[in-house]
């Protein structure tokens, strides 16, 4: 069998659409460079706030002579008068695959669009060819680099009311605030995760910042320097983290609060501040190395974060062990969402699961025995030992019948297909019924 | 009321009389609407019985196509290639997919009679050989009938769009047959044409057999169509099916465009009847009847507001003209091209309404659009026209629903009239991909 083929199973959603998805609520423009398709898939199965909000994201409908051609003229001419009739608080552009091969300069048409419009504009390396994590995480991580910036006065806020906005509600003296990252319908779907997430943090006496970025508005996510710590919730918002690590000092903490680890989060949010101090404070930052590689390197900051292997965990178990033999459990899904879950189930169980990670993530955050597998010729023979798997309905076909299978819808790989029934498993009472179905 | 954003006229509306033809608004960036009811080439290819896709490109593009089929519940009928970044630097690609196909078709759990495959733009870039991975395919599997298409819209503007390739491609298959004597086709339709039509009927009534691969349960009926004399059609992508199957098999063309107009109706259908040898029927009782349905809805929309869009129906300003010479207040159009079929449509509603507003359906401004700016109730023709007019009383279907001549517009004045009456759920409606197919979606 071959890799890259898939008989039966879905593929995950792009890196453009991650991208898409990040920056959807902040009123920007994203112009993805496509010759087309790419605007309708995105917003028909990866975007669950298509029809009820405005968002300005375009495709440039790129053609076959003007790719040939190496003329861009035509993209810049659209973009500029598009960003001069709708005013977005900055452009993103970025390419698909086509664009990736033939080399358009993308930074340099963002800089010609900032130039023209005096609207900033950025580009970011996608080429549709990763998957939507990786473009969550382009984009939350170049939002971080704009904000610590911004606030050392290196360049100016993007949101228009910046100066004037104001939390609807202020943080108590004291209380301890937190910026949630990496929150997108991709993999939180629009449930109420968010909403839940939010409870989590109050319940805890947390003061909730900015949430990166579901329900925050623009304005709110560039004030999030000021937060105590953030909390990375899935690798989309790892990169973010780092960046605001080493220029603010806001430490940060990896996870989602879901059953058991609604505690073991809030532990480790405390002990974060408690060994940073909770005054962090913009420093010069150091630019980001590039290194040619799409992928991220070496973002382990040395905070605290459940998944390293010193830890605090819900329950002590023998990882070594628990994954062998013929019953193995195994949880497919992101990171650092399927990583959490796997120990809030065995928990709340005391059954190990495996995790496997189809799409990409940071080595730094994944457990010992957790797997990056994406393909469905590698997935399947790993399917054939499971007791149960617990995963997206759309792997169900290359499942064993022997298996148990658990249906735990993903958007990020079912897209709409399965969101009602896609569970918040943040809300205790969700989680407390999924455990009843194993 | 056309509208502004931010202080700047909208670039996606203008007055009718100021609309030049065919393409009446300069090109943008590309907005999407929400309304998802059109069909895609995953639809038109799960029409061949027996079939199953391959779809060769970059996740981006293979997300949607793969979700199509999914929410159409063929997954089973559905598989994937993943382009990947080294694939476009150092992987032999007619290697890799002749590999990657004959791996999937050898994991099937039961042989296809045909196989749809579709590469992508990149692999135009990559100066893939697409005749010798064919070649070995069809020496590996000769079992199989290969069809081979392209998703590559980068080269639509210029060249045969992928809905066109695909209906030449899929009709290519058919071989050659002896003609039956009283056989016919209606040609590349992704809907049944209503049996009651007059065109059916005009064909039915004269012991004539219609195949249509709307219709068609088992591979061997498609392939049967070789049998037809002559092939109808009417969808806007078949031109190229139907030039390559008159020339290979000597089916006749005859394009009948789904117009609206009574006496281009009766032209369109006395050109059947002379096809097939029979007197030109006496079209006024059927035209009567139209009159009165009409009537009929006239007396209870009166001057509601109507709105088309170009999802709707092939020709819109066919369908406009039909309704504003009857009455109706016809106060918004949204298409982004005019066919040819329909210009002079077209310039006659632009002389004589020119009032009227005419829409984009995908300017970037269209994403700002005040869709709450109308007073009062609009009746929308078509899922982005009620999109676009956040109404719930709309006629939902596509491409003309099947409806076709007479009894198309004594039908659809029926189900207007339903849709002025009784609200629709438009959301949900709209969201929902390829109108009159399966839909999972619940």
């Amino acid at each position: 069998m071959l890799n890259q083929t898939a008989r039966i199973i879905s593929t995950y959603s792009a890196d453009t659409f991650g991208v898409c998805s990040a920056l959807f609520e902040l009123g920007g423009m994203v112009v993805i460079h496509d010759p087309s398709g790419c605007n309708s898939t995105y917003t028909t199965h990866d975007e669950p706030r298509w029809y009820d909000h405005d968002s300005m994201i375009y495709v440039s409908a790129l053609n076959e002579q003007n790719a040939i051609l190496g003329n861009d003229e035509r993209l810049l001419a659209e973009t500029i008068e598009t960003v001069r009739q709708q005013q977005p608080a900055f452009v993103c552009l970025i390419a698909s695959q086509i664009p990736f091969m033939i080399g358009t300069d993308m930074q340099a048409l963002a800089r010609i669009i900032a130039q023209k419009t005096g609207v900033p504009a950025f580009t970011l390396p996608t080429n549709n060819m990763h998957y939507y994590a990786q473009g969550a995480w382009y984009a939350f991580r170049h939002l971080a680099e704009h904000i610590t910036r911004a606030s050392k006065g290196q360049e100016a806020f993007w949101a228009k009311d910046y100066a004037n906005w104001q939390p609807t509600q202020a943080p108590k003296d004291g209380q301890l605030r937190l910026n949630l990252l990496g929150v997108t319908p991709q993999d939180f779907s629009i449930n109420g995760s968010d909403t839940s997430l939010r409870q989590w943090a109050e319940e805890h006496d947390f003061y909730v910042q900015s949430c990166w970025a579901m329900g925050s508005s623009l304005a709110e996510i560039e004030h999030s320097t000021t937060a105590d710590v953030n909390l990375v919730l899935s690798y989309g918002g790892l990169g973010a983290a780092a960046v605001m690590a080493q220029a603010c000092g806001i430490p940060y903490v990896v996870g989602v609060p879901i059953g058991a680890m609604r505690e073991v989060l809030a532990q480790n949010v405390q002990q974060a501040t408690d060994k940073h101090g909770s005054s962090p404070v913009c420093q010069e930052t150091t630019p980001s190395a590039p290194d040619g590689s799409p992928f991220p390197k070496g973002t382990a900051s040395g905070y605290t974060t459940y998944l390293r292997h010193d830890a605090p965990s819900p329950c002590l178990h023998n990882y070594a062990s628990a994954c062998q033999g013929a019953s193995a459990s195994l949880l497919i899904g992101e990171s650092v969402y399927a990583q959490s879950l796997a120990r809030a189930l065995e928990s709340a169980t005391g059954q190990h699961y495996r995790v496997i990670v189809p799409m990409e993530t940071d080595d730094a955050l994944l457990l010992p025995d957790t797997l990056r597998v994406t393909d469905e010729v590698d997935l399947e023979p790993l399917f054939q030992h499971a007791g149960t798997i617990i995963g997206d309905p759309m792997y169900a076909p290359i499942m064993p019948k022997s298996a148990r299978f658990v249906s735990l819808p993903h958007e990020g790989f079912s897209g709409r297909l399965y969101e009602h029934q896609i569970p918040d498993l943040i809300a205790p009472h969700c989680f407390v019924q999924f455990v009843t179905q194993l | 009321m056309l509208q502004k954003i931010n202080g700047r006229p909208s670039r996606a509306c203008m007055r009718l009389a100021d609309a030049a033809y065919p393409s009446p608004f300069a090109h943008t960036l590309e907005y999407s609407s929400p309304a998802r009811g059109t069909w895609n080439i995953v639809h038109t290819g799960m029409l061949v019985p027996e079939s199953h896709q391959i779809y060769i490109c970059a996740s981006g593009c293979l997300r949607g196509v793969v979700l199509t089929a999914a929410e159409m519940g063929a997954m089973d009928r559905f598989s994937s290639l993943e382009v990947r970044e080294k694939d476009l630097v150092d992987v032999d690609n007619e290697r890799f997919l002749i590999d990657g196909i004959s791996d999937i078709v050898d994991r099937l759990p039961r042989r296809p009679r045909a196989i749809l495959v579709f590469p992508a733009c990149v692999h135009h870039f990559l100066g893939v050989n697409f005749r010798y991975v064919y070649d070995q395919l069809r020496a590996k599997y000769p079992d199989i009938d290969w069809i081979p298409c392209m998703m590559d819209p980068i080269r639509q503007t210029r060249s045969l769009t992928p809905e066109q390739r695909e209906r030449r491609e899929i009709y290519r298959q058919l071989r050659p047959l002896p003609h039956e004597e009283k056989a016919c086709n209606i040609l590349g339709s992704n809907l049944p044409t209503d049996p009651e039509s007059d065109l059916l009927r005009l064909l039915t009534d004269n012991g004539w057999t219609v195949r249509d691969l709307t219709t068609c349960q088992t591979y061997d009926d498609f392939l049967a169509m070789a049998k037809g004399q002559f092939n109808i059609w009417y969808n806007t992508f078949t031109a190229p099916a139907a030039k390559e199957c008159q020339e290979r098999l000597q089916q006749d063309s005859l394009h009948i465009p789904q117009l609206w107009g009574y006496d281009e109706i009766a032209d369109g259908l006395n050109r059947v009847a002379d096809r097939i040898s029979v007197p030109h029927p006496d079209w006024r009782p059927r035209i009567a009847a139209c009159e009165l349905a009409l009537d009929a809805l006239h007396e209870l929309i009166g001057g509601t507001p109507i709105a088309i869009d170009m999802s709707f129906v092939f020709h819109p300003f066919s369908l406009a003209r039909l309704l504003l010479t009857h009455g109706f207040h016809v106060t918004q159009l949204f298409t982004d091209v005019i066919f040819p079929e329909d210009e002079s449509d077209f310039r006659w509603v632009q002389a004589h309404y020119g009032d009227i507003e005419l829409w984009s359906t995908k300017n970037a401004d269209m994403r700002l659009m005040d869709r709450q700016s109308h007073a009062g109730k609009v009746l929308a023709l078509g899922q982005k026209a009620a999109y676009f007019n956040d109404t719930p009383y709309f006629v939902n279907f596509i491409e003309g629903g099947g409806l076709f001549a007479y009894e198309g517009i004594i039908r659809l004045a029926h189900l207007m009239s339903e849709a002025f009456l009784i609200p629709k759920d438009t959301r949900t409606l709209v969201l929902q991909k390829g109108w009159g197919g399966p839909c999972c979606l619940c």
